[in-house]
Parts: structure tokens; C-alpha cells; sequence
């Protein structure tokens, strides 16, 4: 039988009196390509977190690769293939675009045993992202001079620059346009053939169908759908909680 | 007899306590509530000290009638710096570095300024019934612990009152926490922010006069009490006023104790311990949130 | 710049320096030269956890005084031999005591860069508010101890002699300001090689936004501690000649809060973003602060540094540098 790459196992996190998860179960295997919906404040962003350690769960484990994650730092997580976007983005804002790429270069890729990245294939590789999100000619300036829509292009090629195998994009795909939603599909798929499993969290609901291979629906903290997405979005209540709406 | 001094100093731990709670209830609304980290606090309290000072000593008048006298003048003070504070840092969120670095300008000046203007003299202020005690039981209550106790107790009742049953307290509540509801009913939290932090300062002025009292000043004196101050905040849990209550007492106590069975000038280490043990063990605190 | 070519530069500049003051000088302006060189190291060293990193160290006094005080400690210990060791030990121990202050520096720097790794692993995980007060709390901490340490002196304090004359130096006060001008090489090689390896870009990532730092791989509490244990004992080493330096070491004046301000100061009204800041702000408030503790009153000049740190904090955040560099970006637009 093969491991799963992520198992999320019974997995609860409280906020003092809310709770934000209540017992998650998941289990993704190499190479998914998961969708991730639900309602505002349904603990989407709540369970990256969890996963990818920023948040520490209260209950259940999370295991990657076989290994416990509990107890591992979030870089920890990222050093073992484990990268995701915020949903605000968040870049470093006294460097530049292409150094906010090279961050995880530096930090995720390099810091892992095997060959280092030279100094000339770390320019390569900045420039080889930028140029993946159309940032490319933007790459010395400041992230506060770019637009909203390029910062979220920043933030997913971050996630990207830590090479992971698994990538979680948390709303990457606000305000975009038409086509650039397409172009960042376009993109996850082919990061997919590539081997990467790709976790999308998205209200696009567009973006969300033609991308995934399995739908799962998140509300109030509860997992109340993992499926085929065709039959996901006619079940009764992921249409009475979020779909409806 | 031991257990004599034992109960002497426990007395007097918790009455000193009280007053350890009245100087950090300005803190626990500024950084309890309003993450804001006034570490100029101290400051405000001794210039509070050094105001009563001069009235007392020109007028006669009761230190704490004083306090009281100037507690609207501390208010707008408050409000001042908070207006200052907001419009340089907290508006663009720079409010770590640049913050902290404001406050503590603002405790150095402050403390350069009294230094130049008083000198490095013990200043005390007179009043009828400093020196005495009560004896009760056998137990002896200084007067110049108790009667700051007695009103640091009315002050915390009153603001506690304030903060749960009127608006504007409920509104400083829930600043922190939800300042977009805030501005749902129509409330600049802005604005709510600047009352709450011109009530800590005004908090000050009263906890100026205790101290006055307990104890002759002299500028630097302010630096110690910041140990004292954070120490309770961190051990009572940022936020609760009772659990700001019972950290002071406990420290009160402690700080007594040590002092009477291993001598006074081990004493600031005692805060300052107790906090770096809270902040490795258990950062929330008592009743934190 | 590669490294060794600027090191060359400042040996240069600091031999310079130090023949000047030789030739055309007196006595005076190596006792003052020393200051502002100490003001450098302790600049730089605070704004290697303050600036690069965003951690504020409100107890530079603290580390200070664990370099003054392990010097004092040793050379009581060199005075009071036959006191206070046992006879076994005492002729091993004589053979190397007094240690040279070369060696002292060495020491104040492991001692205060341990202390530093304690309280750094103790708060650094909690936010950078909490690490403040609790520096704030070390210092405090650290000088009741020694106020309470008879045998260094206690709140009476300790005399230091040091030898009147060295060989080469002349003076005993132009070796501590060659041994200074050295410490001020090392900082500020240090700072620039920093600023710009990979723990400079670590480091920035921590002050700009902690998450996504971690997200991005980066070990951040690894980090933070680093660039403590550097600031640390950087302002351990500083401490250490001061005994020498002044002949008599007291508790409130080791302690003094005006080395916190001034290291808060000097960087972020130099500017912080890079070695460059606390220098400048180093040479202008430590020379202003020598005039004026001369013309005018020291609590005075205190007032002044304090009132330009609240000044610049507000007006001028990025400090000299930024107020420079924002003057250029206009000429060429």
C-alpha cells in the first residue's frame, strides 16, 4: 500500500471558545490535484496553517512523507517539501522582487542535503520564476510598487522557489483577471506534471473545477465533502452551505 | 519571633501589592489592551510623584487630593501622546522598532529632565498620617501603605466598573479585539484608543502620589518600577485586571519577603526574575487570554 | 569591496588615526578617541539584533557590564591570590594571572555571549516586545548581582591600577585605544560580511515579517539567536577594557542607562538598514556628547541624545542614511 504523501489525521485546532477545526481527515496522495472550498471563516486557511506549522493543532497529527510533523518548526516543514502562499501576500518588503525569490532558494533549496545552487544558478533560477508569473521585468524593484494581482503572482512564485513537493496555494487567484486565472491554472497543472501535488484553495469556482481532480468542502471547521468534483458540487449540503450562496 | 516578621512582612507585601497593582493598570490598558508598549509608563508615574511633590510641599495639600486635582491634566497628556504615537507608527504598522524606541525616549527624557530640574535628592511629601500605623490584631498597618492601598482598591473597582458598564469601556474591551465591529457601529476606534491610553496615563498621576508616599523619589526611581510593572502584566495575563490584581499581590508578597529575610537591595531582582521565568514558562500568564 | 581589501582599509585608516592623535594630540584626545571607538563597537554591535533583525536589546549596560565586571574579576583575583585560592591552585594560577587585556576582551566576550544564548533561548520565541523587557529585566537582574558581589566590589565598587606605561604604545591609554580601534574592525567587518551573506538576507526576512520568513525556510529562531550571541558579545568585549579605562568600577555607573539610549540612539539616527548607520551616528553623537560633557552639563547632553533619538524615531526613521539617500534619489529625478 502506498503511503499517502500528506495524512492529516483527526486534526483540531480551538481559539479559545471557537472552534476553528473539528476533527480533519485527509489524506492526499502523490501527485492530486485537490481543490480545497468552503465559506468564509470555514478553517481553510486555519488547516494550512496547521499543516504547514504555523500554526501548532491542538489535537490529531499531521504526517507527511511518512514523517510527524508534530513538534517541526514551519521552516522545518518547508526544508522537507512542504510550501505554501498566503493568502495576503506577504513579501519581505525592504528587498527586492527578485531577492524576495531568492529567499527560499537560499534558505529551502540550498539548505538541503544534496548539490548547492552557485551564486550565478541562483540568479538563473530567480530569473527562471520571475519569468513563470510575468514578473521578470519587475524583478529589481520594490514588492510595495507592484499591483495587488502581481504581489499574489509573487507570493505563489515564493511558494514555488522552495521546489516542494507539495504546494498549497491559498487564494492566489483574487482579483485576477480572466486569463490570468487561466495562465496560473495553466501553470499549477503543469507544476503537477512535473510531480509536485498541488493543495488549491479558492473561492473561483472556474478555477477551482478545471483544475482539480478531487473536491473537498470545508464548513464550520468540518469537513463535509471529499470527492470527484462533479458529484461534489451536486451534493445536497455543499450546496445548501456554500455552493447555494 | 520569626513568624512575627513573617506576618509583618506578608501584611506589608500585600499592601504594597495593592499599590503595584494601581501602577500597572495603565499598562495593562496600553499594552493589554492596546499592544501598545509604553515602557515610558514609570516616567509618567514619577512625574507624577515630583507634581505632588511641589504642591505638597508648597501648599499642604494631601498628595493624593493633588493626584486627583491634576488627573484631567494627565488625560489630555495621555491623548497627546497617543496622537503622536498613531500618526507617526501605529498607522503605517511600524509600530515595533520605531515604537519601542519612541517610548523609550520619551522614559529618558523624561527622567534627564526631572534629574535636571530636582536633582538626585530624595524628595518626600508630608502628610498627617505618614509614620504611623495601625495596629490591629497585633499586626501592625503602616498608614503610608494602607492608605494608598485603600484607594488603589477604589481606583481599580472604579475602573473596572467603567471598563464593563459604560460604552465607551466596552468599546475600549473590544478595541483590540475586533476593531472592524467597531467601526461597524459607527465607532472610530481610533478615537477609543486614544481615551483608553489617556485613562492609563491619567491612571499614573494616582499611582504618582502612592508612591510618593511609600517611599522617598528620586528620578531613576521610575526604571525600577518598569521590572515590577511587566512582571505583573506578563505574570497577571496582558489583558485581565483581576489577573493583574493577583500578580501584584503575589509579587508584593515575595518581594516582602525576600526583602525583610535576605535584605532590601536584593529586590528588583526578585520582579525581574519573576518575569523572565513567566515569560520561559508560561508567557500567557495567570488569566491570560 | 571583498572583505580582506576593506579590512586593509580600515587598518589603514585606523593607523592613520592613531598616528595623528600621536603626533599633533595629547593625552586627552586618546581618552576621548576611546569613547567615541566604543560607541562605535556598542552601535554596531546593537544594530546587528536591532536593525538587522528588528529585536530592540534595551540591556546593552547589561552586556557591557558582564565584559567590565568578568575584567574586574579576574584582576581581583590576580590582586587578592593568596586570599581567596587554595594553596594547590595558586602557583598554576600565578603563572598566568594577570591575564593581558587582549585575553579579558576574549572572555567578556564568551561570558556575555553565553548570557546572551540563555536569554535569547529563553524569549526570542515570544514576540519581539517580550525579548525587549526581558533585556530590559537581564540588565536589572545582573546588576543587583553585582551590587550584591562583594568580592568585585559590590555597591562600593572596585579600583582598577592599571601599568602606567607599555612598550611600543607609550602611554597606557593609547594601548587601550590601538586594542579599541581593533574591536571597532572587527564590528564593523563583522556587520558588513553579515549584511551580506545569506544570514543578512535571513535576518532581513525576520525583521520584515517573521511567518513568511518561516514559510520560506528560513529557521528563524536559529537566527535570532546568531545575531544575539554576536550583538552580545560584541558589547561584552567593548566592556571589557573599560576597568582599565577608567580606574574604578561601580555598579551605576557599568550600568548606566546612558549606554542603552546611546546604543539605541547612534543606529537609528545613523540609520539601521546597514554598518554603515551606527557608525555615522556613533562619530556625530559620540563626538557631540564629548564636546558637550565638557561645555555643558552630562545630564544636559543626555537630555539632547535623547530628545534626537525621539526626534529622528519620528521625523526621520530611516536615519541619515535614509535622509542621504532619499537626497540623491531626488537629484537624479
Amino acid at each position: 500500500m502506498i503511503v499517502p504523501l500528506l495524512q492529516v489525521d483527526q486534526v483540531g485546532k480551538r481559539f479559545g471558545g471557537f472552534v476553528a477545526l473539528d476533527d480533519i481527515g485527509l489524506d492526499i496522495a502523490e501527485g492530486e490535484r485537490v481543490g480545497l472550498i468552503g465559506p468564509n471563516g470555514s478553517g481553510k486557511s486555519t488547516l494550512v496553517n496547521c499543516i504547514c506549522g504555523t500554526l501548532r493543532n491542538d489535537t490529531g497529527t499531521v504526517t507527511f512523507a511518512g514523517e510527524t510533523m508534530d513538534g517541526l518548526a514551519a521552516h522545518a516543514r518547508t526544508r522537507r517539501g512542504l510550501a505554501r502562499s498566503f493568502q495576503l501576500p506577504r513579501p519581505f518588503m525592504s528587498l527586492s522582487v527578485a531577492e524576495n525569490i531568492r529567499v527560499p532558494l537560499l534558505y529551502t533549496v540550498n539548505a538541503r542535503q544534496g548539490p548547492h545552487l552557485s551564486p550565478r544558478e541562483l540568479d538563473d533560477r530567480c530569473m527562471e520564476l520571475l519569468k513563470l508569473v510575468a514578473l521578470d521585468a519587475k524583478g529589481g524593484k520594490n514588492p510595495r510598487d507592484l499591483t495587488q494581482v502581481e504581489m499574489r503572482k509573487l507570493e505563489l512564485a515564493r511558494a514555488m522557489a522552495a521546489e516542494p513537493k507539495l504546494l498549497i496555494s491559498d487564494e492566489a487567484m483574487a482579483g485576477l483577471s480572466h486569463s490570468e486565472i487561466e495562465d496560473i491554472v495553466a501553470l499549477l497543472i503543469r507544476l503537477n506534471e512535473r510531480g509536485i501535488t498541488i493543495i488549491m484553495i479558492e473561492h473561483i469556482m472556474r478555477a477551482v473545477m478545471s483544475f482539480s481532480q478531487r473536491l473537498v468542502v470545508l464548513v464550520s471547521g468540518k469537513k463535509i465533502a471529499d470527492g470527484k468534483p462533479d458529484e461534489v458540487i451536486k451534493d445536497q449540503e455543499v450546496v445548501g452551505a456554500y455552493l447555494g450562496q | 519571633m520569626e513568624f512575627d516578621l513573617l506576618i509583618n512582612a506578608i501584611i506589608a507585601g500585600i499592601l504594597l501589592g495593592g499599590f503595584y497593582a494601581a501602577v500597572t493598570a495603565g499598562i495593562s490598558i496600553s499594552f493589554g489592551m492596546l499592544d501598545i508598549v509604553n515602557i515610558a509608563h514609570p516616567a509618567f508615574i514619577i512625574l507624577g510623584s515630583y507634581i505632588v511633590y511641589i504642591v505638597n510641599i508648597s501648599f499642604g495639600l494631601d498628595p493624593i487630593i493633588v493626584s486627583i486635582l491634576v488627573l484631567p491634566a494627565f488625560y489630555i497628556l495621555g491623548a497627546v501622546v497617543y496622537q503622536v504615537y498613531y500618526l507617526s507608527f501605529e498607522k503605517f504598522g511600524q509600530e515595533s522598532l520605531r515604537g519601542l524606541a519612541f517610548f523609550f525616549g520619551l522614559l529618558f527624557v523624561t527622567e534627564v529632565c526631572l534629574l535636571l530640574v530636582f536633582g538626585v535628592d530624595y524628595r518626600s511629601v508630608n502628610a498627617p498620617y505618614i509614620g504611623s500605623s495601625l495596629t490591629f490584631g497585633g499586626i501592625e498597618f503602616p498608614y503610608r501603605l494602607l492608605v494608598p492601598f485603600l484607594v488603589a482598591l477604589a481606583m481599580f473597582v472604579a475602573l473596572q466598573i467603567f471598563l464593563s458598564h459604560t460604552f465607551i469601556g466596552r468599546a475600549v474591551m473590544a478595541v483590540s479585539q475586533d476593531p472592524m465591529a467597531l467601526r461597524l457601529m459607527a465607532v472610530d476606534p481610533t478615537r477609543i484608543k486614544r481615551i483608553a491610553f489617556g485613562i492609563s496615563i491619567a491612571t499614573a498621576s494616582l499611582a504618582g502620589a502612592f508612591l510618593i508616599i511609600i517611599q522617598p523619589v528620586i528620578p531613576s526611581v521610575g526604571r525600577d518600577y518598569i521590572g515590577r510593572i511587566f512582571a505583573i502584566c506578563v505574570l497577571g495575563g496582558l489583558g485581565s485586571l483581576p489577573g493583574t490584581i493577583i500578580a501584584a499581590l503575589l509579587l508584593g508578597v515575595i518581594e516582602s519577603i525576600t526583602s525583610t529575610f535576605y535584605g532590601p537591595s536584593w529586590a528588583p531582582a526578585v520582579s525581574f526574575g519573576i518575569l523572565l521565568l513567566t515569560l520561559a514558562v508560561r508567557p500567557s500568564g495567570l488569566l491570560g487570554r | 569591496m571583498r572583505t580582506p581589501v576593506f579590512i586593509l582599509l580600515e587598518i589603514v585608516i585606523g593607523a592613520a588615526l592613531y598616528l595623528l592623535f600621536r603626533r599633533y594630540g595629547n593625552d586627552y584626545l586618546f581618552f576621548a578617541g576611546y569613547t567615541v571607538l566604543q560607541f562605535i563597537v556598542l552601535a554596531t554591535a546593537w544594530n546587528i539584533l536591532g536593525g538587522y533583525c528588528g529585536y530592540v536589546n534595551f540591556g546593552t549596560a547589561g552586556f557591557f557590564a558582564l565584559g567590565a565586571y568578568s575584567s574586574v574579576f579576574f584582576y581581583t583575583l590576580a590582586q587578592s591570590l593568596e586570599d581567596v585560592v587554595p594553596e594547590s591552585l595558586q602557583a598554576p594560577l600565578k603563572a598566568i594571572l594577570p591575564l593581558p587585556v587582549p585575553v579579558l576582551i576574549i572572555i567578556g566576550g564568551i561570558v556575555a555571549g553565553l548570557i546572551g544564548l540563555g536569554t535569547g533561548y529563553l524569549t526570542l520565541r515570544l514576540r519581539g516586545v517580550f525579548f525587549a523587557i526581558a533585556t530590559l529585566a537581564l540588565a536589572v537582574v545582573l546588576q543587583t548581582i553585582m551590587v550584591n558581589w562583594e568580592f568585585v566590589g559590590g555597591s562600593r565598587g572596585a579600583y582598577v591600577i592599571p601599568p602606567n606605561a607599555v612598550p611600543v604604545f607609550g602611554p597606557y591609554i593609547q594601548y587601550l585605544f590601538v586594542l579599541m580601534s581593533i574591536l571597532v574592525i572587527i564590528a564593523l567587518t563583522a556587520a558588513r560580511l553579515i549584511e551580506r551573506s545569506r544570514l543578512g538576507y535571513g535576518f532581513a526576512t525576520i525583521r520584515d515579517d517573521e511567518l513568511a520568513a518561516e514559510a520560506s525556510g528560513v529557521p528563524t529562531l536559529k537566527l535570532k539567536l546568531i545575531a544575539t550571541v554576536v550583538s552580545g558579545a560584541l558589547m561584552g568585549m567593548a566592556g571589557a577594557p573599560f576597568p582599565f579605562y577608567i580606574g574604578y568600577v561601580e555598579p551605576d555607573s557599568a550600568f548606566n542607562l546612558s549606554y542603552a539610549v546611546n546604543a539605541i540612539a547612534m543606529p537609528m539616527i545613523g540609520g539601521t538598514t546597514s554598518w554603515v548607520g551606527p557608525l555615522i551616528g556613533a562619530i556625530l553623537l559620540g563626538t557631540l556628547q564629548q564636546i558637550a560633557t565638557v561645555t555643558i552639563s552630562s545630564a544636559l547632553n543626555l537630555l539632547i541624545v535623547g530628545l534626537l533619538l525621539i526626534g529622528f524615531v519620528i521625523v526621520a526613521p530611516s536615519g541619515i542614511i535614509g535622509l542621504w539617500q532619499s537626497w540623491t534619489r531626488k537629484k537624479t529625478s
